[in-house]
């Protein structure tokens, strides 16, 4: 053990380097949450609330793609689930805005229990399959449950309390409501990464053998970051239904699935802030070219291909690796 | 006569129906095995090749005359060589990187296939006339002629690939070369050539699957994504390891949709996706499959 001296004395170094990024991306979390508050002002608050949701989705996914290294190809099963879950409690049972999230988190997360214990069964690109295959499944139970209004979906889910303080009918007061939950999704999964647990996460991502010849049952680990990715996507599934009042069987389609992909890839995989970029960026194009949207297919097949090709670590991860370089100077 | 309190009639019918679906299975999860087995891609736009494959038969058929038996040959070329182009052009950056970009950029391509088709042709679906019309007495039952000749030109081309691949010299590079390429390189094999071949010839065969499945079901761009997904299960039943088992899991998972149809249809949808939760219980890595 004649490296103990060296190898204490990196990691506080490296300990203080960590701990400003980790301020850092609170900071820009703080500037990116001040500028949702204000971008009401200059464009269509809807668009925005989208954005907040689909970002929550692809935290949620980053947190098993980026942070655990597991590829899910079918995660809108997981918000697809929890739009109907949620659109349900709130429309049939008359459920707070609230209590329908936290139904549409449960249901999400016992779907990523069942799925999730096969799924990390096997390894990379087969996992992609396996979750794909599920959520083309889930897609089939939909049309033909009786719950999900079939091809209708579930339509105008009303919009009541939240919290008990916020009312949604208003739109503000909505707008608010969503931003509170995306903020919370925010910090459970940056507490998630950042927290001992999300370490073993990324031994596992880095080197599973490793991790396992260290003592770790990374399956357990691999499944837990499944069923939490799950859980908090089943929750932007269910904002999304109580914003636009609807649920339906694109929620669970694979074209959703490789969007939040798609999103995740673009902003930065396995950044902290990257999801909402990717997010912001795709939602922002979709709605720019609102106009021509028979084109989208087209369009977001083109951004996988380029960014594949050309820039992999995505815009928040092309602007880490920029400054790591500059500062190594 | 009746089987189960089923009219064997209805039960030969649904059969008949399950088989001829098998056969794109098969077909279908054939190219995906040869391309993996090489490349270790999951090739994602197979489904978009195959609604290609159906595309190019109806083109050549509406704009220059080219029947069916001719389209037979000549939509799997022109897939194959439009393969071919995206592994020379794009898939070749990714050699070293991790697999998983190589689904996605696949994945794009998917998108970017089913979207124009459907920006020129629209997404309903375009019937494409059946070359054999008719039906044959089997002595049990009556098949249509073209179904049984879609489940024989299935089942005689994965033969020939089979026999291609086991038995030629092409078939023993090819099968070296998934085993370790570098080595086979050093043996003076033009291992990026080999490579693009097999990708352009599995696209090849999705073309010449979708190119048979025309008359079958209706040409329209989504009938690609519906169906890879279900071969994708198909693949993770059948287990990657070996061509043979990739033909059977196709042709017997096609069978038991069939059976499922006559017996529970509100299951006939998903029954393959809870055989592959069975198998990932008892047997994660497939029927056929090698663990990998």
């Amino acid at each position: 053990m004649t490296s103990s001296t060296t190898t204490l004395a990196a990691p506080q170094s490296e300990r203080r380097m960590t701990q400003r990024r980790r301020m850092a991306e609170l900071g820009l979390f703080a500037a990116i949450v001040l500028m949702l508050l204000l971008a009401p002002l200059v464009m269509n608050p809807f668009v925005v609330m989208k954005i907040m949701c689909f970002a929550m989705f692809a935290l949620a996914l980053n947190l098993l793609m980026g942070f655990t290294g597991i590829v899910s190809f079918g995660h809108a099963m997981f918000f697809g689930s929890g739009a109907y879950a949620g659109g349900y409690a709130i429309k049939a049972l008359g459920w707070p805005l609230e209590a329908g999230i936290l139904l549409a988190a449960a249901s999400a997360a016992l779907l990523g229990l069942g799925t999730g214990v096969l799924a990390v069964r096997r390894h990379g690109i087969y996992t992609a399959m396996v979750t794909l295959a599920f959520a083309q499944m889930l897609l089939f139970l939909a049309i033909q449950a009786p719950f999900t209004g079939g091809e209708d979906g579930l339509q105008s889910i009303p919009r009541g309390y939240f919290l008990g303080l916020l009312d949604t009918r208003n739109e503000f007061q909505l707008f608010l409501a969503t931003l509170i939950l995306f903020v919370v999704v925010f910090l459970i999964v940056f507490r998630t990464v950042h927290s001992p647990f999300g370490q073993t996460l990324k031994a596992i991502r880095e080197n599973e053998t490793r991790a396992i010849s260290l003592g770790y049952r990374t399956n357990r680990y691999k499944l837990a970051a499944f069923v939490l990715s799950a859980a908090l996507s089943g929750a932007a599934g269910a904002m999304k239904a109580a914003v636009f009042e609807l649920a339906s069987l694109t929620d669970v389609s694979w074209h959703t699935s490789g969007e939040v992909v798609l999103m995740n890839l673009v902003g930065g995989i396995g950044t902290m802030l990257g999801p909402i970029a990717g997010a912001a960026m795709i939602i922002g194009i979709q709605e720019f070219l609102s106009g021509i949207e028979d084109w989208i297919l087209v369009i977001n097949g083109v951004i996988f291909v380029v960014v594949v090709i050309a820039f992999r670590k995505g815009i928040v991860g092309e602007i880490i690796g920029f400054l790591a370089r500059h500062e190594g100077r | 006569m009746e089987i189960f309190g089923i009219p064997a009639q209805a039960l030969y019918g649904q059969l008949a129906l399950g088989l001829v679906n098998g056969a794109f299975y098969a077909l279908l999860s054939l190219g995906l095995a040869i391309i993996f087995g090489l490349l270790n891609l999951i090739n994602f736009a197979h489904g978009a090749q195959y609604m290609l494959g159906a595309y190019v038969a109806w083109m050549l058929l509406s704009y220059l005359g080219i029947g069916f038996w001719g389209a037979l040959i000549l939509a799997p070329l022109v897939v194959a060589m439009l393969g071919m182009a995206l592994e020379r052009g794009l898939l070749r950056h990714l050699r070293d990187v991790d697999q998983i970009y190589g689904l996605l950029l696949t994945f794009g391509v998917a998108l970017i296939l089913e979207g124009l088709v459907a920006q020129t042709y629209g997404w309903s679906g375009m019937p494409y006339p059946n070359p054999l019309p008719g039906s044959v007495d089997l002595g049990f039952m009556r098949m249509p002629m073209y179904r049984l000749a879609a489940i024989a030109i299935s089942l005689v081309v994965c033969l020939a690939v089979w026999i291609a691949i086991e038995r030629t010299k092409l078939g023993a590079y090819l099968r070296a070369a998934s085993e370790d390429a570098d080595m086979v390189q050093a043996f003076g094999v033009n291992i990026p050539r080999l490579i693009m071949l097999t990708y352009g010839f599995g696209v090849g065969l999705a073309g010449l699957a979708g190119v048979v499945a025309a008359p079958v079901y209706q040409v329209s761009p989504a009938m690609g994504s519906n169906l890879i997904i279900v071969v994708f299960a198909v693949v993770v039943i059948g287990g990657m390891g070996s061509i043979a088992g990739s033909v059977i899991a196709g042709f017997g998972l096609g069978l038991i949709e069939g059976l499922t149809k006559v017996f529970y249809p509100a299951a006939s949808t998903t029954v393959i996706f809870f055989i592959m939760i069975l198998i990932l219980i008892f047997r994660p890595s497939g029927l056929f499959g090698s663990t990998r």
